[in-house]
């Protein structure tokens, strides 16, 4: 396998795509993932097979080892807590304790030598439960006399923001145009293809336990479970080793290490537990459930100058561990603006309890269905100013910077109008329309959506810090060392599970350092090895992880600087760093950088005092925060007999200000852009009334193949932010926020026609074809030949 | 206890004796018996194609993992290629991807973009959205006909 070599002599490794350190290792099987472990002991979880209902007895078979909650009674329950906002404090007991809330929801753990037993043991637990009434959805939840999830949450209500601004009543009482409508995104999965694994292994000598486990936040995963389990959390190592994909999904904590790592300490041996795919579908984490409803205020210039909003967001049984279930409503509540100019906001939103899976962060949490609410007004007010839909925006996006939003963000420099006319000027939309007219009149139905958005990314505890929560995560910490060799090691905070971070980190230091990505080693997910942090979610691991990596190598850049003035007696002004040399500038007097390493550790008396040994230092990143932007546009054509959507185009105009590898940045954006069509097209989770859930398998929840997904062609802009030291903005979500508005909006304009609109997600083809019906349109299965799909 | 049953197997060129249950799935025995733990195990009903191995002779249970991709020190040509095109992020569904590839080139080196999509969606990847994966099988081909010798 080729290096990767330079094209030229400087340093310039930032901006280029070079290949990723971490794919070697990962295509030729050699990655580590935390089910690849052996394991003394396998655990298996007993599941509720009810909704709700009281425990009445759990009866195990004769001489398996099988624990209920009356076992792990010294176990703290999970107890997120959020200090605003109204939340109700929601216990969650690791294994149920008394009553269950939700189908999945572990009863019993059944701990045998193989996995397989384990399993068998487990279909032969019984367990009687009383069922009660299941409060399944938001207007069952919220309905007057509902049945109460948790007795402490009063009609249901986990978690409520209500804000409006002084001026608000007053403003829409004089508006041009008031445009109302209701948006609906269903329930979701992340579904990382590695399902979650913890391997917990107790160690004789050291007496500390080792936790091998798919997870997003080694450090906060480390004191959340030692707090839960009373152990000294220095006895405690946690590993993320390759983690197959999280999306958000591993970042929450899971109950089931809680009770693996117990069990280890317990059996003084190795414990292991593998989700299974079912496992995951119906007892992880859920996402994106939730119901808009929203009014805008346009002048007569269809400018928006008022917008209020009703949310409500399914949370499922138990509130998610550390952001607690105000993560979806009040990040929905702050954002919801988007990138457009409004100045009156009123918002209530509540998070909303109910007997399904527990909701938790998935990419991009609740901004696509935030955009999809914005983008669907703009384009109903289009609609009725008359106006192009690409003109009401660029009358309503915001164009000066920085801007203060209506709810106090400060939004960095940025190109929001350049942006969404850079996609426009991508495609021909005169030729378009001419197109969509013929092709209307042989009865094909073309549609052209975009959604503009900006996205929220590399913030710190400022920003988390305003939604009150107890666990604020924001700054990341950076070691870094370079040894008498004159290799770096970086040791981060962040835990990267497939963005490419080793190789990214790399070319910043590199450049820093005037040295190659190859000379430098980024140690991460093992809290015996790197310093506390936050780990890899909400776009912030470049922008934070990135900047301290910067800072820190500035403090070396320093020191290499100022030894090699002593070596080379010289000014240190005068001293460049260049190719893995430090040099007089302007002279040939120069030295390897691998020398000055040497003396650093070897030759320390040359310094004379000037120059502490050894190479080390360290930097914390703790930045407010930066919005990259981004348009996505789609043509869709839809299949007015079948509802079947085909995607013809997908374009996606992004400014995340300085790439660091763009590579690395289209593949975050096409593998966004895939699970936003996904939400948009074809997955969602299903419950029956009694709280049953109708997609525990892939043969019924249906994320997109190669044939689903189009090519995506992807425009830049570089907006050089000063609200990142690396002037690079996160972008990790925005794929994922995009993608479905622009989808309904592009299908909405397909089936203009008709006189309908599509206002839920998925657009499947059964309710694309119902609102069909609704327009007196014809309506029949999916011939062979159409370019969609989905089940009948 | 549940009867165990000898069986042999040849991977990537070397013998497994091992003793195994008899609803144990081929991945769980090369996982877990063999050791080879490259292959990965993603939905266990046969949906998702994370645990795609090759099976070169089933009477002869001849069968090809990941492991046995390169040569020594040199990845197969469909490896660098999921490299060079990016066609991977966290790596858990990329042995599958390859091994799907490496057996539908093997049996058609001339496939067709339309062909390419056909076999690319019978496994399911969730960090990718499958362009670049699809770039690194037709880079292969294309790669394939410049230079049929491997």
């Amino acid at each position: 396998m080729a290096g990767n070599a330079k094209s030229d002599g400087g340093g310039g490794w930032v901006g280029r795509s070079i290949r990723r350190l971490e794919d070697p290792t990962l295509v030729a099987g050699r990655g580590r993932f935390a089910g690849d472990l052996p394991a003394a002991r396998w655990v298996r979880f007993v599941r509720s097979p009810v909704a709700a209902g009281r425990i009445v007895r759990i009866n195990a078979p004769e001489g398996a080892l099988v624990l209920t909650a009356a076992d792990l009674a010294a176990v703290k329950p999970i107890r997120p807590m959020l200090h605003k906002f109204n939340y109700v404090p929601i216990s969650q007991p690791v294994l149920a304790r008394e009553v269950v809330r939700f189908v999945g929801e572990p009863v019993a753990a059944v701990i045998s030598p193989s996995r397989e037993e384990a399993e068998d043991i487990a279909d032969r637990v019984e367990v009687e439960i009383e069922p009660s009434p299941a409060v399944v959805g938001t207007d069952a939840a919220l309905a007057r006399g509902a049945a109460l999830v948790h007795p402490e949450a009063a009609g249901n209500v986990a978690v409520e923001g209500r804000l409006q601004t002084p001026g608000f009543d007053s403003t829409v009482a004089r508006a041009h145009e008031r445009i109302r409508l209701s948006i609906r995104s269903h329930r979701q999965n992340a579904l990382p293809i590695e399902p979650r694994a913890a391997h917990a292994a107790w160690d004789d000598v050291s007496e500390r336990i080792t936790l091998t486990c798919a997870t997003q936040m080694p450090h906060a995963l480390r004191t959340i479970v030692a707090d839960l389990i009373a152990m000294p959390e220095s006895d405690l190592r946690v590993i993320a080793p390759d983690v197959g994909g999280g999306f958000g999904q591993k970042m929450s904590l899971a109950p089931e290490f809680v009770v693996v790592t117990w069990l280890a300490r317990k059996l003084r041996s190795s414990v292991a537990w593998v989700e299974d795919r079912r496992e995951n579908l119906v007892a992880s984490f859920h996402s994106r459930d939730q119901s808009i409803s929203l009014e805008g205020a346009f002048d007569a210039d269809a400018k928006l100058i008022g917008l209020s909003a009703d949310i409500v967001a399914d949370v499922g049984a138990y509130s998610c561990y550390p952001t607690t279930c105000g993560v979806e409503p009040l990040m929905a509540m702050a954002e919801l603006p988007g990138p457009y100019d409004v100045r009156e906001y009123a918002c209530v939103s509540r998070g909303v309890l109910t007997n399904t899976c527990p909701m938790a962060p998935y990419r991009g949490v609740s901004r696509p269905v935030i955009t999809l609410a914005i983008e669907r007004l703009m384009d109903e007010a289009a609609a009725v100013f008359g106006l192009d839909p690409i003109e009401i925006r660029r009358r309503n996006l915001v164009k000066a910077f920085p801007h203060t939003s209506v709810t106090g963000l400060v939004y960095d420099e940025a190109s929001y109008v350049e942006t969404m006319e850079a996609a426009v000027n991508a495609v021909d939309l005169p030729a378009f329309r001419a197109r969509q007219a013929k092709a209307r009149a042989e009865g094909r139905y073309l549609g052209l959506g975009v959604a503009t958005f900006c996205e929220r990314t590399g913030y710190g505890t400022q920003a988390f810090a305003a939604r009150g929560m107890e666990v604020t995560p924001g700054w990341e910490t950076v070691e870094m060392s370079m040894d008498p060799s004159g290799y770096i090691e970086a040791r981060i905070g962040a835990s990267p599970h497939g963005q490419g971070l080793r190789t990214t980190l790399s070319q910043i230091i590199a450049d820093e350092l005037a040295t190659s990505p190859e000379r430098i080693k980024i140690v991460h997910g093992d809290t015996d090895r790197t310093p506390y942090g936050w780990g890899t979610f909400a776009s912030r691991s470049l922008v934070i992880a990135g900047g301290a990596s910067l800072l820190a190598a500035r403090k070396i850049r320093a020191k290499l600087t100022k030894m090699a003035s002593v070596m080379l007696e010289a000014s240190a002004d005068d001293i460049v760093l260049e190719a893995d040399t430090a040099r007089v500038a302007g002279t040939d007097r120069s030295i390897p950088i691998v020398t000055l390493a040497r003396a650093a550790y070897h030759q320390t008396h040359r310094f004379k005092g000037e120059v502490a040994p050894g190479i080390a230092e360290s930097a914390t990143y703790d930045p407010l925060g930066t919005f990259s932007n981004a348009c996505h546009l789609v043509v869709v054509e839809v299949d007015a007999e079948t509802g079947c959507v085909g995607i013809e185009k997908f374009l996606v105009a992004e400014d995340a200000g300085r790439l660091i590898n763009p590579m690395i940045v289209d593949g975050q954006i096409q593998g966004g852009v895939a699970q936003g069509i996904a939400n948009a097209l074809f997955e969602e989770i299903i419950y029956d009334e009694t709280g049953n859930i109708l997609t525990a398998s892939l043969a019924d929840y249906l994320p997109p193949t190669a044939r689903e997904v189009p090519a995506i062609e992807i425009h830049h802009l570089a907006t050089l932010t000063q609200a990142s030291v690396t002037k690079a903005k996160g972008l990790g979500e925005g794929g994922a926020i995009g993608a479905p508005a622009a989808v309904l909006s592009a299908i909405n304009d397909a089936l203009s026609p008709f006189g309908v609109s599509i206002d839920e997600l998925p657009a499947t083809p059964q309710r694309i074809r119902a609102a069909l019906r609704t327009a007196g349109a014809r309506s029949k299965s999916c011939g062979p030949n159409t370019a969609g799909f989905g089940p009948e | 206890m549940i009867e165990k049953i000898d069986i042999k197997l040849n991977i990537n060129g070397r013998d497994y004796a091992v003793q195994v249950e008899a609803r144990k799935t081929l991945v769980d025995v090369i996982r877990d018996e063999c050791g080879l733990t490259g292959t990965h195990i993603g939905c266990e009903h046969g949906v998702c194609g994370a645990c795609t191995v090759i099976l070169d002779d089933a009477e002869g249970k001849r069968i090809r993992t990941v492991e046995g991709l390169a040569d020594g020190d040199q990845l197969h040509p469909v490896q660098s290629a999921f490299i060079e095109h990016h066609a991977l992020q966290c790596g858990f569904c990329t042995p599958g991807f390859l091994m799907l590839t490496v057996n539908a080139l093997e049996t058609n080196p001339n496939l067709s973009d339309d062909d390419i999509l056909d076999l690319l969606s019978s496994n399911l990847c969730r960090c990718t959205g499958y362009q670049n994966i699809v770039k690194a099988v037709r880079s292969t081909v294309a790669e394939m006909r410049r230079s049929p010798a491997r």
